[in-house]
């Protein structure tokens, strides 16, 4: 049943920067469980990131790792799957590096649907610059850039996900580790580009302006802004208004890049090689 | 006997044409005039071998999808011109930081900003210098016929991988689009360098960034058992993040370095009467073809002028540009900028030799007339 972690750890990158509180230590954890499960060798995994808090987390994982500059971690990662599609391809980004300076890539890794899994470490905040104001930023919460609360709507990474064209969409909350391993789990196996917006609370920089409490105070209310989609039929439209769902929200089969770049080679290899033979 | 394989080929085409010679088996690119001749080359090409194109959401995008494939094992390229040369700036760092192999082609337009999109220009020379933020090295290569963009092509690439750097092939607009007869050379008569690997069994550490003696340390791919990390911060020799401050001088240093030990197999170079020139002539690229016909007149005239042609831009070819002004009492730079490389030259005379600059924003070629009349006035 229990897995061994430090299987997949860099042990001795340890310990990790995150503040106490921090949920992403346990999407991180989600992760390695989905690997452990799917049971793929750890040289054939390549974790991609950006930068950010949830950009530190390739260097504590034993794979291939590549830590890229702010918001372009998946072209690098788009790179790496076309030149070798036999590798893994994760890519772990934070709100602010998926959606803001990386979001043109995000939307076009959507419509390409390259087999990659984005997990979006979402805390509705800039964590390591200090609690600047990020596309996730809820209207009304205050950031140091958003002293009297954001004026601005905040992106749904789901929906625009969905709208962009991943085949596969879900979001989980740090808080329900075992939604959280459904969610990320489903995103490995699908055959095609997957979102999953994984919701961690920044209880130093989001907490604290906000006065939303601590970690524990933070994942409640966390819980009380979502609901489970499964249950989506049961509850009226008044009780989901301004809701988030969570679990698997979205997924498509539809061509995969890879896929079809190596069909598009075989369909145009052979022809060189007559036109060649005819002359 | 094989048949040559004669071609009249574009710049463009003839880049294509010697990466692919190469062994570049990945492009990734974003249209923009006047290089989109090679994305759109590489996208019939690439799959025909096995390769992979994809064009990229933007340019940002596209250096970093390059980075990526290198990584995973693939002699990677991307073309581009100003404005996504200005764009791709940042990666451009990442990838000599990292010492990620890859190859940036800037088919050099008008500008600042916009500027002029289907002129000639060289007025990006400095910036493939000194583009990205930080002290970094440069390798930057400019040719000056369709046969050269073929080799500096070739060369490009193989500097790329034995370097572990992002070599930079500066072209401009004229000798990309002008068309001459190009003999492609078998297979056999192409030198292919590759990123020198490790020895290395499952279970042995790899030290993606350990200094060897040659400064430039051995490179294994992702998916080949060695599961390392690679990082834009500065890093020890395991590749993880460093404050260390001794780890960080010889870091930086290190990088700037591994080039100038190298610098004389990363020279290329063409001396033209060069041996008694009095008035010497410093030009690249298509200005150096108006410079070579203005200095053949400037000898039936009697002048003993010369012409000094650095393919290799940087790192600056500073003993060769010294041996070619021995004998000259001026220097005339002659550019499609206001005077760029023309700093480089003056800092490698002194002040001893006055350097002229002769230049020209306007979106032509420099005429041979008015280097001609350069060298003939005093």
């Amino acid at each position: 049943m229990s897995m061994d972690y430090f299987e997949y750890l860099r042990k001795d990158k340890m310990p990790h920067i995150w503040c106490p509180g921090c949920g992403h230590g346990t999407i991180m954890k989600s992760i390695l469980r989905a690997i452990d499960k799917l049971q793929w060798n750890k040289d054939d995994v390549v974790v991609v990131s950006g930068i950010g808090c949830s950009s530190r987390t390739p260097g504590y994982l034993d794979f291939n790792t590549l830590h890229t500059t702010h918001g372009r971690a998946l072209p690098f990662a788009t790179g790496v799957k076309v030149a070798n599609p036999k590798l893994h391809v994760i890519v772990v980004s934070g709100d602010g590096d998926a959606m803001a300076i990386g979001g043109n890539h995000f939307i076009h890794a959507c419509r390409r649907n390259i087999e990659i899994s984005l997990i979006v470490f979402n805390n509705n905040i800039y964590g390591m610059t200090g609690g600047q104001a990020s596309p996730t930023t809820f209207t009304g919460s205050r950031g140091t850039t958003a002293p009297y609360g954001a004026i601005e709507q905040p992106f749904d990474v789901c929906g625009l996900a969905q709208g962009a064209g991943a085949t596969f969409v879900g979001r989980a909350l740090d808080m329900d580790a075992v939604a959280m391993d459904r969610v990320i789990l489903a995103s490995l196996k699908n055959k095609g580009f997957s979102v999953v917006d994984a919701w961690s609370q920044c209880t130093t920089y989001f907490g604290r302006q906000n006065k939303w409490g601590d970690a524990t105070d933070m994942m409640q209310r966390y819980k009380g802004m979502t609901y489970n989609v499964r249950l989506s039929d049961k509850l009226s439209e008044e009780e989901k208004e301004g809701k988030y769902p969570v679990g698997v929200l979205y997924q498509a089969t539809r061509p995969e890049f890879c896929e079809e770049y190596d069909k598009l080679i075989e369909r145009v290899r052979p022809q060189e090689t007559k036109a060649a033979a005819n002359v | 006997m094989t048949t040559p394989n004669i071609k009249f080929l574009a710049g463009n085409e003839a880049c294509v044409e010697g990466a692919l010679a190469v062994g570049c088996r990945f492009f990734a690119g974003y249209p923009i005039s006047p290089s989109s001749e090679i994305a759109e080359k590489m996208s019939g090409r690439l799959p025909k071998l096995g390769g992979k194109f994809i064009q990229m959401e933007d340019e940002l995008a596209s250096i970093g999808a390059i980075i990526g494939a290198s990584l995973a094992g693939k002699k990677a390229m991307t073309a581009t011109s100003g404005p996504g040369f200005s764009l791709m700036q940042e990666n451009i760092g990442f990838a000599m930081m990292a010492e990620v192999p890859c190859v940036v082609v800037n088919v050099m337009r008008g500008g600042p900003s916009t500027g002029n999109p289907t002129g000639p220009s060289q007025s990006d020379v400095l910036q493939t210098r000194w583009g990205t933020h930080g002290d970094h090295p440069a390798v930057v290569l400019s040719p000056a016929t369709i046969r050269e963009v073929f080799d500096t092509t070739v060369h490009a690439f193989n500097f790329a991988e034995k370097m572990r750097t992002c070599v930079v092939l500066a072209i401009d607009e004229v000798v990309a689009h002008m068309r001459e007869k190009l003999v492609i050379p078998p297979a056999s008569e192409i030198k292919i360098e590759n990123r020198h690997k490790p020895s290395f069994k499952p279970g042995d550490t790899y030290y993606p960034y350990e200094t060897t003696e040659n400064l430039i340390p051995p490179m294994m791919n992702y998916g080949e058992g060695a599961r390392f990390h690679v990082t834009g911060l500065n890093h020890d020799k395991t590749g993880f993040p460093t404050g260390n401050p001794e780890l960080l001088e010889s870091g930086n240093r290190r990088l700037l370095d591994k080039i100038d030990k190298h610098i004389d197999e990363l020279t290329l170079a063409e001396n033209h009467r060069t041996d008694d020139a009095e008035v010497l002539v410093v030009a690249y690229g298509s200005t150096s073809r108006s410079a070579k016909r203005a200095v053949e007149e400037a000898r039936e005239k009697g002048v003993k002028a010369g012409l000094f042609r650095p393919i290799t831009l940087f790192p600056l070819p500073e003993k060769q540009i010294l041996a070619a002004a021995a004998h000259a009492r001026k220097v005339i730079v002659p550019e499609m900028n206001l005077g760029q490389y023309k700093l480089e030259v003056e800092r490698v005379l002194g002040k001893a030799i006055p350097v002229e600059g002769l230049n020209r924003v306007n979106g032509e070629p420099i005429q041979p007339s008015l280097i001609l009349s350069a060298i003939m006035g005093d």
